[in-house]
């Protein structure tokens, strides 16, 4: 069907530019600044003073979409981080009588019952009647008013396993309740959990990046620089797996590890199954460039004083793949966080009471009425289209800013 | 840690069930060996014969559970390979023709839009659309209650109907990327100098963007036709799912959680087979419209 991908066997005389998919134009960061034209001339008092990753910051900051896409992943990801602390319960504070509250968000009431201005409130939460209201529900109970706390004391939690504490940004005195983006079936904080989520959802795309990236550079490494049996084998074994249809793989092979797992286990064979998956197309691209790269004069030099191959591989050619190689994770951290979401959703990966923006987002599945008549429990699908959307903006921008070609 | 479970094991622990009867069981299915390549082997060389097994859970030969599904899941991704084709490749080559103005603004924006949106969410949302207007059907693939009684046509009809949303919420994901690289490779097209010399000649710019522009700028994208295949195939498992579709998809997950083995194998087997005859159909059609791939050969 296709031919193999630069056969080029264990000759070393192929030329630089006979590589493929037009990776020969960006060989490596030092000719990228000496070589690229036109451009150039705008940014000249830049140049000498700057390294290469100071060109590229600086048209990244002209970038508007791409510098949208950091701030937001900077937010993102900080939340994540102080989650405990900016949640104002825990992820599995259970309120059963409360369930599918909705949203409280436009409810924070800053006139009392007088029309006097107070402080940020909201008012105790009541069951209708169903059978006198004709309606299941919730209505507001005016007598009872619970003004909005700052650094008030609440469930217990711990940032990064380290700083261990139980004071909240906010919150309110028990018995009142606060939930800004409503609750779930169990009367869970639906604001709580997509923060704590998100240390799951969020992470899942970094640690998987790091893991294949890792994988990729040593395999399409070895692969570009040795040649011979090493590329056959390891290219046909990535084909294999771009061949197959992904979503499908990686259910299978979760379903391979049966369903008792923690929490741990869990997340660790996803990041595991995910990467499995992903290394292959890095490994691509990194050996396509490795190929034009071992042509460099430095390379020779490095032959000529007698280094090991493997020495040559990792402390020579790849870091100057490396800018590369971080355009590339960049644009691929979707493609972790989604399959965590596809997983979760379908009940294989994250399990309750664990959240994760996937398993918050399967209540909705459970049952139409569930999503016609409490569509807040979508709010999950909200976040993970922001991130995404974020990394999509931030990785496009990286590739316009690192590609000499771009001369925008 | 693999996990030690077969479908017997379920049968094992529930009451009725003889010893007799499960030694039958287990020797009709071959799970008497522990060893899972000798399973692989007597497996591999059954379906080589054409021999796809029977599936554990219904009894039937796999062959027969399974046409009806792919037909079902090729049509929802027949359907949602249109759509995004049919919106991406007019729109990104508008934004091409309309470069840099708002409307190339509205439509890199859009792209984005599809390429950042989660299926498994969009497909939610547009089942929501379906709950809260009442205007579309909440899942399955035509009207359980009715289906015997209509005719030809209300088949057709209510099956396009039903057919709507999910292929809807498939398309809109798919088109981001192929929109964004029609525009791209447009772009390029437009500056060829034979573009030059068509307006030169002083053809309308009408003329110029459709005879001359669009089809050389189609080339590259026919080979990502299958790739794309490839997304909606592996994609429609959520969406399938969300909308009760009983595509493959559906029929591959409840398998492979009720471990039907010979199920889960021939419709991954029969889905990869879709996948390289995808991308084989596209590297034909390739050579088949552009000239200069079919004639490098000879």
């Amino acid at each position: 069907m296709t031919e193999p991908i630069g056969d080029s066997g264990s000759s070393s005389s192929l030329p630089p530019g006979a590589v493929a998919d037009g990776l020969a134009v960006l060989p490596s960061d030092a000719t990228v600044e000496v070589v690229s034209p036109g451009g150039l001339g705008l940014i000249a008092p830049f140049h000498f003073a700057s390294s290469p990753w100071r060109a590229v910051w600086s048209k990244l900051r002209q970038n508007k979409a791409a510098m949208l896409g950091l701030y937001i992943l900077a937010t993102l990801y900080a939340l994540a981080v102080i989650a405990g602390f900016v949640a104002p319960y825990s992820y599995q504070t259970q309120h059963d009588q409360f369930g599918f509250h909705p949203p409280m968000l436009t409810r924070i009431h800053i006139f009392d019952q007088s029309g006097r201005i107070a402080r940020p409130f909201v008012y105790g939460i009541r069951v209708v009647d169903p059978i006198a209201k004709g309606y299941r529900g919730y209505e507001e109970d005016h007598t009872a008013t619970y003004p909005i706390r700052l650094f008030c004391h609440g469930d217990k939690y711990s940032i990064l396993w380290v700083v261990r504490s139980d004071i909240h940004l906010f919150g309110v005195n028990a018995p009142g309740l606060i939930y800004l983006f409503g609750s779930d079936l169990f009367g869970r904080d639906t604001f709580s959990r997509i923060l704590y989520g998100s240390q799951i959802s969020l992470s899942v795309g970094i640690v998987g990046i790091l893991i294949s990236m890792a994988i990729g550079m040593l395999i399409g490494g070895m692969a570009g620089y040795l040649g011979g049996a090493v590329d056959f084998v390891s290219m046909r074994a990535v084909e294999v797996i771009l061949a197959l249809p992904s979503l499908y793989f990686i259910l299978i092979l979760r379903e391979a590890f049966g369903s008792n797992l923690s929490s741990t286990q869990s997340y660790l064979l996803i990041v595991i199954i995910l990467s499995f998956i992903g290394w292959a197309t890095e490994a691509r691209v990194i050996r396509g460039m490795v190929l034009s790269l071992r042509e460099q004069e430095y390379v020779l030099a490095a032959e000529a004083l007698g280094y090991s191959r493997t020495r040559i591989v990792v402390k020579h050619i790849l870091p100057n793949t490396l800018s590369f190689v971080i355009v590339t994770a960049t644009v691929s951290v979707p493609f972790y966080i989604l399959g965590e979401v596809a997983l979760s959703f379908l009940g294989v990966g994250i399990q309750e009471p664990e959240a994760s923006w996937g398993n918050m987002l399967s209540l909705a599945e459970q049952s139409a009425q569930y999503l016609q008549d409490f569509s807040w429990i979508l709010a999950p699908g909200v976040f993970i289209f922001i991130a995404v959307m974020a990394w999509n903006f931030l990785g496009d921008g990286l590739r316009d800013a690192a590609d000499p070609r771009s001369l925008r | 840690m693999l996990s030690p479970y077969n479908y017997l094991t379920t049968l094992k622990e529930s009451k009725g069930m003889t010893p007799q009867a499960l030694d039958v069981l287990e020797h009709q299915f071959h799970l008497e060996s522990h060893n899972v390549f000798t399973r692989y082997g007597y497996w591999l060389w059954q379906g080589l014969h054409g021999n796809l097994g029977f599936s554990f859970k219904y009894n039937v030969p796999v062959a027969s559970l399974i046409w009806e599904r792919v037909f079902n899941t090729l049509l929802l991704t027949g359907t949602a390979l249109v759509i995004s084709w049919g919106i991406a490749i007019p729109l990104g080559s508008l934004a091409a023709v309309k470069r840099d103005t708002w409307i190339d603004r509205i439509v890199g924006f859009v792209s984005f839009f599809g390429l950042s949106m989660p299926i498994v969410f969009l497909s939610l949302v547009m089942l929501l659309v379906a709950a809260k207007t009442g205007w579309f059907p909440l899942g399955q693939i035509h009207d359980e209650v009715n289906w015997d009684r209509f005719t030809a046509l209300q088949k057709v009809s209510d099956t396009l109907w039903h057919l709507f949303l999910p292929a809807i919420a498939m398309g809109v994901i798919s088109m981001g990327q192929y929109m964004r690289q029609m525009r791209g490779e447009m772009i390029e097209t437009l500056s060829q100098d034979y573009i030059r010399t068509a307006r030169a000649k002083g053809l309308s710019e009408w003329r110029i963007v459709f005879r001359h522009a669009v089809g050389n700028a189609i080339n590259p994208l026919i080979s990502l036709f299958g790739i794309s295949l490839a997304y909606l195939l592996a994609g429609a498992v959520l969406t399938e799912t969300i909308f009760s579709w009983p595509g493959m998809g559906q029929l591959t997950f409840q398998a492979l959680q009720d471990k039907d083995e010979p199920l889960v194998m021939a419709s991954v087997v029969l889905l990869t087979l879709m996948l390289v005859a995808g991308s084989v159909v596209s590297d034909l059609l390739l050579a088949f419209i552009d000239p200069r791939i079919r004639l490098e050969g000879r």
